[in-house]
């Protein structure tokens, strides 16, 4: 069924986007977009978030290449954007530190937040201590248990971590415990939302504050290798690192743009997070985008091995780039990411985050597709310090297994 | 604008202004805690004195609503409840005696189609929707659908709103006026506050609409406080507790309290 999603409004990305919330956040959305417009051509703003860039998060972040992780890619040339590198170890500082600013701006004395994996929440709650912020995160008890060493994290950088019990009591339900917070203690609170997705004008403004990825990366690719890569390749969970580093290359047509889901146990088995092909347009979280849902329009549980993808909608933008096909989605299940997480630790030294693992499995395909002469750039969003258990144990590298990885 | 025929619940809350007090408008998801039983007790609230019944569609992300009606439209999805059984429960709500209003989050609506959904709720004899997470700008194509089978748009407004927000949201309604008498989601609260009565007093400043209040009232005391300056009293997540801990009967009790409340207000 294709339907209608409604009329072109404010913060739409063609059909997408909008403001699907309670009347009662209305004003707080408005004033937030008015405050994170003026701040952006603000250059007192704009200086701070830049010297925090430079002096806290650690920018410019590199660009890595790969050769011996490109063999397994057809020998294609493979270049990493480093954002694994970035203080707090994944892209999210980018957006979490230009909404704090914002917060202040505001004159919020709180700051809310979900989490999936942890990353996000890590990052609001190093934020908050960085400003003198109040900090709460919600994250799912599922993923406070996969993820147990974040929830650590973020109790030491002073914040509350509460755990999510409704539910599938993962990623969405840890939005929808954040929004009715917000909606309750919107006066004092800023809810800083972790992804391209929610009520615009959330998908646009986390979109900009993470647009210097691509904006670094394209002018690091074009010094390196002296022409622009033929595909940009990310992770999509809501798709903020994706949005972060496609947004540049919008206009350069030779250039292909490919999100790579979380294919789970593999799309035909219906459990996964692939919203693009198993997905349909819907409504959630207050953006209409692309939605796994039933045919009564509830929510269907989204699955995958890395908690920062295992969700079941995403941002509307990446909903418009789909349906005008200036973007490609395609999915690496649980099997095909955890390969390219062993061979990345065993070609190149490095660990990746399971989330960007996804990634670097997109990118083993399209070097066979592309071949030898391509160059490929890839979001490398997070590292994996904080999936070592769940990796050790899909090896088989606890206990008293002796056996390195196979 | 084209006039319409009045809805069912629009000339139910005149009845009410006619006799000089607030209108009770009682809130129970469908399917809690089975479809059998939601009829049940919406016949039980009906017959305890309940003007309008707001049959809820349960929704597997209901961001608006607070634990005890979270665990309740847990309960109704986990057993089995589908949107068709919401046209049930509003032909079953009309046929006690009380006019019905379906509130629902918008995917659902989205998914069955606008139109579809607007026309199978007409046929069962509904009298319009409450949208939760719909405002205005976003509900063209409901409001046309709505226009097209004389159906009351509901749209919420709350203590933030500004004048222009209370303009713009109360423009779109038809029938009443939902106002969130706080800042937060559905539940129960130890009293009502005083944000409830500005909304009210802020929404009269712009429409002649019935103005209703939801959100925190639990007992006849304070259904007797709202209706001292409300059109109509919205109880959901207090008679969803009596339906879970009494059954129909307790439930049926609790309306007939709150019953005594409204009619209390302006006494």
């Amino acid at each position: 069924m294709t339907a209608a999603l409604g009329s072109p409004g404010i913060g739409r990305f063609g059909d997408f986007g909008g403001r699907y919330v309670p009347e009662a956040l209305i004003p707080a959305l408005e004033q937030l977009d008015e405050v994170r417009r003026k701040a952006l051509v603000d250059p007192e703003f704009v200086g701070e978030l830049d010297r925090l860039h430079r002096t806290y998060t650690g920018r410019p972040s590199i660009l890595t290449e790969v050769p011996r992780f490109a063999e397994h890619c057809a020998g294609a040339r493979v270049l990493l954007k480093r954002e694994d590198l970035n203080h707090t170890g994944s892209h999210k500082i980018n957006n979490v530190l230009g909404q704090a600013l914002l917060a202040k701006r505001m004159g919020k004395r709180r700051v809310i937040a979900e989490t999936g994996a942890g990353q996000h929440g890590v990052a609001t709650a190093t934020a908050a201590a960085l400003l003198g912020l109040d900090c709460v995160v919600y994250m799912g008890k599922v993923d406070t248990e996969r993820q147990a060493l974040n929830v650590a994290r973020m109790r030491l950088l002073g914040a509350e971590v509460i755990a999510v019990t409704n539910g599938s009591q993962t990623l969405k339900d840890a939005v929808n415990e954040a929004l009715r917070d917000w909606v309750a203690n919107v006066d004092d609170t800023h809810y800083v939302l972790g992804t391209v997705t929610g009520p615009y004008p959330f998908p646009e403004m986390v979109r900009d504050f993470h647009r210097i990825i691509g904006v670094e990366a394209r002018a690091q690719v074009l010094d390196l290798v002296g022409r622009l890569p033929d595909a940009v390749i990310a992770c999509v969970g809501g798709g903020s690192n994706a949005m972060g580093i496609f947004h540049r290359f919008l206009d350069d047509a030779s250039v292909r743009l490919v999100g790579v889901e979380a294919g789970g146990d593999g799309v035909e088995t219906g459990r996964h997070a692939a919203r693009f092909s198993g997905g349909s347009r819907g409504v959630l979280h207050g953006a209409a985008t692309y939605v796994l849902q039933d045919d009564d329009g509830q929510t269907i549980e989204s699955h995958s091995v890395s908690a920062g993808l295992d969700y079941p909608s995403v941002g509307p933008e990446h909903a418009h780039l789909f349906e005008t096909g200036r973007a490609e989605y395609r999915s690496a299940t649980d099997a095909e990411a955890m390969e390219a997480f062993r061979l990345l630790s065993r070609t190149e030294g490095i660990l990746p985050a399971i989330e960007s693992a996804h990634a670097l499995a997109g990118a083993m395909v399209l070097g066979q597709e592309l071949g030898p002469d391509a160059v490929l750039l890839v979001s490398l969003s997070g590292r994996g310090d904080k999936d070592v258990h769940t990796a050790a144990r899909w090896f088989g590298l606890l206990g008293d297994d002796e056996g390195g990885m196979p | 604008m084209t006039s319409t025929t009045p809805s069912a619940g629009s000339s139910a809350l005149a009845a009410c202004r006619e006799e000089g007090r607030a209108a009770l408008i009682g809130y129970l998801p469908v399917g809690f805690p089975t479809l059998a039983g939601s009829l049940e007790a919406i016949a039980a609230i009906v017959e305890g004195g309940v003007d309008i019944v707001e049959v809820g569609v349960p929704y597997s992300d209901p961001l608006m609503d607070g634990p005890v009606i979270q665990r309740a439209t847990e309960t109704a999805l986990a057993a089995g409840m589908t949107v068709d059984d919401v046209f049930t429960a509003v032909a079953a709500s009309v046929a006690a005696g009380a006019p019905a209003y379906v509130m629902s989050y918008w995917n659902l609506i989205l998914r069955r189609g606008v139109d579809r959904f607007a026309a199978d709720l007409a046929a069962a004899g509904g009298s319009g929707v409450i949208t939760p997470d719909l405002i205005p700008d976003e509900a063209s194509e409901w409001l046309e659908a709505a226009r097209r089978h004389d159906l009351d748009p509901v749209f919420l407004v709350a203590p933030s709103s500004t004048t222009e927000r209370l303009s713009v949201a109360t423009a779109a309604c038809r029938g009443f006026v939902y106002a969130a008498s706080t800042m937060g989601v559905t539940g129960t609260r130890a009293s009502v506050g005083d944000a409830a009565a500005d909304v009210v007093a802020r929404t009269r400043a712009v429409t002649d609409l019935p103005v209703c209040v939801g959100l925190g009232v639990s007992n006849r005391a304070q259904a007797a406080e709202v209706a001292r300056y409300a059109d109509g009293v919205i109880v959901g997540s207090a008679l969803v507790r009596a339906l879970d801990e009494g059954g129909p009967s307790a439930v049926g009790r609790l309306a007939a309290e709150l019953a005594a409340g409204v009619r209390e207000g302006r006494g």
